[in-house]
């Protein structure tokens, strides 16, 4: 039976550590498939003007193309490169129950995920959103320092 | 070519007042922009304000309610029936995860209503209370509840008959749901309706999306730093209106659509607060409103004064069959376009029946009108048009001084949210008019250039004139653009029941489901 591991990516070096365990644990694994994911922060509740809503699906695009050739598409092709299966996923929503919902669509039995990053953008996407997900997670969550 | 020297006419049209009204001497500019305002708009407002022979009922008002009188019961009461189902769609109920990252039915909801929450709630809502007296509450009460179905067909159409451009980005609105929908329907005229509905969609945004605006936020702070020129308070906003649109100045936007829902917050809790303070008074304030309603009280015209007021300030708030609401609602993502018309019908209910009735309440519970002691009725000022006020306020400063009555510093936080309001207002406006003037000359950089600066000299004038002529003119060209917009929604509002139709057996039978639980 293929053991399902969802990596969840942040673009930065706390993401690629997250990415280096999920090999490690993976080569101890007989059947088994990554799925690295990234998650871009965002909420249904917010403000926009009428103008960003008209623009809003052409940003959207943009935004996945930009996640799916920066982050997604070069650590699944580092994992394949490595030898195990993988594929890649972007979406949008909230950071930690965005990734418990796949990990759950997809069947994975432990989520992957890298440290409160220490500065900027990261922070903002993987600070609270590692508690998040540990507090509420219905999978096993392994957290890399 | 065509496209050309349609925007050459129409911007030399458009350009007559600015032109004729800037050229003036700068020391009686507020005076000389007032006259060449009122006598080039007073043809435009006295045909929609024109009243039935031998009455002084505006047809135009009348227009109104009956339209949403019949989309209520052509669509069997869909305010009530799907009410539920709209809170559970803004929600995000229905929403699917895979649309993640797209507008949402909330946010689709947030930005129309930013367009008309505002001035509308504070200051309309003291013109229609001190002209109309409280009773004018209860008819906008009424109007908002059914102006919630002509909101909900426009929506619908807007959403349906969207464009969407291979880019990803859209344009929706009644220009297009008209020629797309008479089209679809073999109907004749649909592009001449649509062409007329988009000039005075110009107009309005020219007048209420504006004008009004530039108006009110100046009284509001003249009030407070004193009396100054108009023009220097309409050149300031021109210049930030015109970073935002032309310059794409985002972060003053960011901070508007972040600052204006908090002072949406805040003013409604003022006004609870207010309420709750005085709340021996409320049962007195509903019977003034409930009394004012069928006799008047004592003020010009009696009921139909009290009526006519209520209607009209109602829909010049919500602007429910005024066709805006459907180009703000139309960006949102959903394979079920009656879906937003669900949810655009909580539009008058938060804008009218809520925070309206709130700024009502607040205005008769702080006693700010003046009555007889001995006859119980409202007094009448000089001239007889409005009632007495304490003060002599009218307008948002009649609000204001409600407010300042129950807690004295308000006044201040009010004078913030005016010109929030104002500021936000302008911006979707400026919106709406940019889509109906791109429909009529195309897309591109310098037809949109040409209309965003036309809409800030617009601010300039609307802030140097009185109240009086910006007023009729805001309300006549909002209303010119409900003259189209309901005569074409009568045509198509059977393909919205098509899909009401089909979208209610679906929800029954458990076809649609819920994705949240």
């Amino acid at each position: 039976m293929t053991i399902r591991i969802v990596i969840g990516l942040d673009g930065t070096e706390t993401g690629e550590r997250a990415l280096n365990f999920a090999k490690d644990l993976a080569s101890k694994i007989s059947e088994c498939e990554l799925i690295a994911v990234y998650v871009i922060e965002w909420s249904p509740f917010t403000f926009q003007t009428a103008e960003e809503n008209a623009q809003r699906h052409k940003r959207r695009e943009e935004e996945i193309a930009l996640a799916t050739t920066r982050i997604v598409e070069p650590a699944v092709a580092s994992l394949q490169v490595d030898g195990f299966t993988s594929t890649g996923l972007v979406r949008h929503g909230d950071v930690a129950e965005t990734l418990n919902n796949i990990t759950g669509e997809l069947g994975g039995s432990q989520l992957i995920v890298g440290r409160a990053s220490s500065d900027g953008f990261a922070k903002r996407i993987f600070g609270s959103s590692t508690q998040n997900l540990v507090m509420h997670a219905d999978v096993p969550v392994t957290v890399v320092g | 070519m065509k496209h050309t020297l349609k925007l050459a006419g129409l911007t030399g049209f458009l350009s007559t007042l600015a032109t004729s009204a800037l050229a003036q001497e700068a020391m009686t500019l507020d005076q000389k922009v007032n006259e060449a305002f009122a006598t080039s708009t007073g043809w435009f407002v006295n045909f929609i304000f024109m009243s039935f022979p031998g009455t002084n009922f505006p047809w135009i008002v009348m227009w109104l309610v009956v339209a949403a009188t019949v989309f209520t019961l052509y669509f069997g009461f869909v305010q009530f029936r799907f009410f539920k189902h709209a809170i559970q769609l803004v929600k995000g109920d229905y929403s699917d995860p895979n649309d993640a990252g797209e507008v949402s039915h909330f946010q689709a909801l947030a930005t129309a209503l930013s367009g008309t929450v505002g001035l509308g709630n504070i200051a309309g809502v003291a013109v229609a209370v001190g002209i109309g007296g409280p009773g004018a509450t209860f008819w906008m009460i009424l109007a908002g509840l059914l102006g919630m179905a002509s909101k909900f067909t426009e929506c619908t159409l807007g959403v349906k008959y969207r464009n969407e451009y291979e880019d990803g980005s859209v344009s929706g609105g009644p220009m297009y749901y008209i020629s797309k929908g008479f089209n679809e329907l073999g109907l004749p005229g649909g592009k001449i309706l649509a062409v007329l509905f988009s000039v005075f969609c110009i107009l309005g945004a020219l007048g209420g999306g504006n004008m009004f605006q530039a108006n009110q936020a100046h009284a509001q702070i003249s009030g407070i730093v004193g009396d100054y020129p108009g023009w220097i308070t309409g050149i300031i906003f021109a210049g930030i209106v015109f970073a935002v649109i032309v310059g794409g100045i985002k972060s003053i936007a960011n901070v508007t659509e972040k600052v204006v829902p908090i002072m949406g917050i805040l003013y409604v809790g003022a006004a609870a607060i207010i309420l709750i303070v005085n709340y021996d008074m409320i049962g007195w304030a509903f019977g003034q409103i409930f009394a004012g309603a069928f006799t008047g009280l004592g003020v010009a015209g009696g009921m139909v004064g009290a009526l006519i007021q209520g209607f009209k300030r109602a829909a010049f708030s919500n602007e429910a069959g005024v066709g805006s609401a459907a180009i703000a609602h139309s960006a949102v993502k959903t394979k079920e376009p009656i879906t937003e018309g669900f949810v655009s019908l909580l539009e008058p209910l938060i804008d009218t029946v809520v925070i309206c009735t709130m700024t009502a309440l607040v205005i008769v519970i702080s006693q700010q009108l003046i009555v007889d002691p001995e006859t119980g009725n409202y007094m009448l000022n000089e001239a007889g048009t409005a009632i007495s006020t304490v003060d002599g306020n009218s307008g948002v400063s009649l609000t204001s001084a409600a407010f300042g009555s129950g807690i004295s510093w308000f006044p201040y936080v009010l004078a913030v949210a005016v010109v929030l309001f104002a500021f936000s207002t302008m911006i979707s406006w400026s919106y709406y008019g940019l889509k109906a003037w791109t429909y009529l000359f195309g897309e591109g950089k310098i037809s949109e250039l040409v209309f965003k600066v036309i809409f800030c000299i617009f601010i300039v004038i609307g802030a140097a004139a009185s109240l009086g002529p910006v007023i009729d003119f805001s309300d006549a060209a909002i209303f010119a653009m409900a003259v189209v917009n309901i005569f074409c929604l009568y045509f198509l509002m059977k393909l919205v029941r098509a899909e009401l139709a089909s979208y209610a057996s679906r929800l029954e039978s458990g076809e649609i489901k819920k994705f949240n639980h």
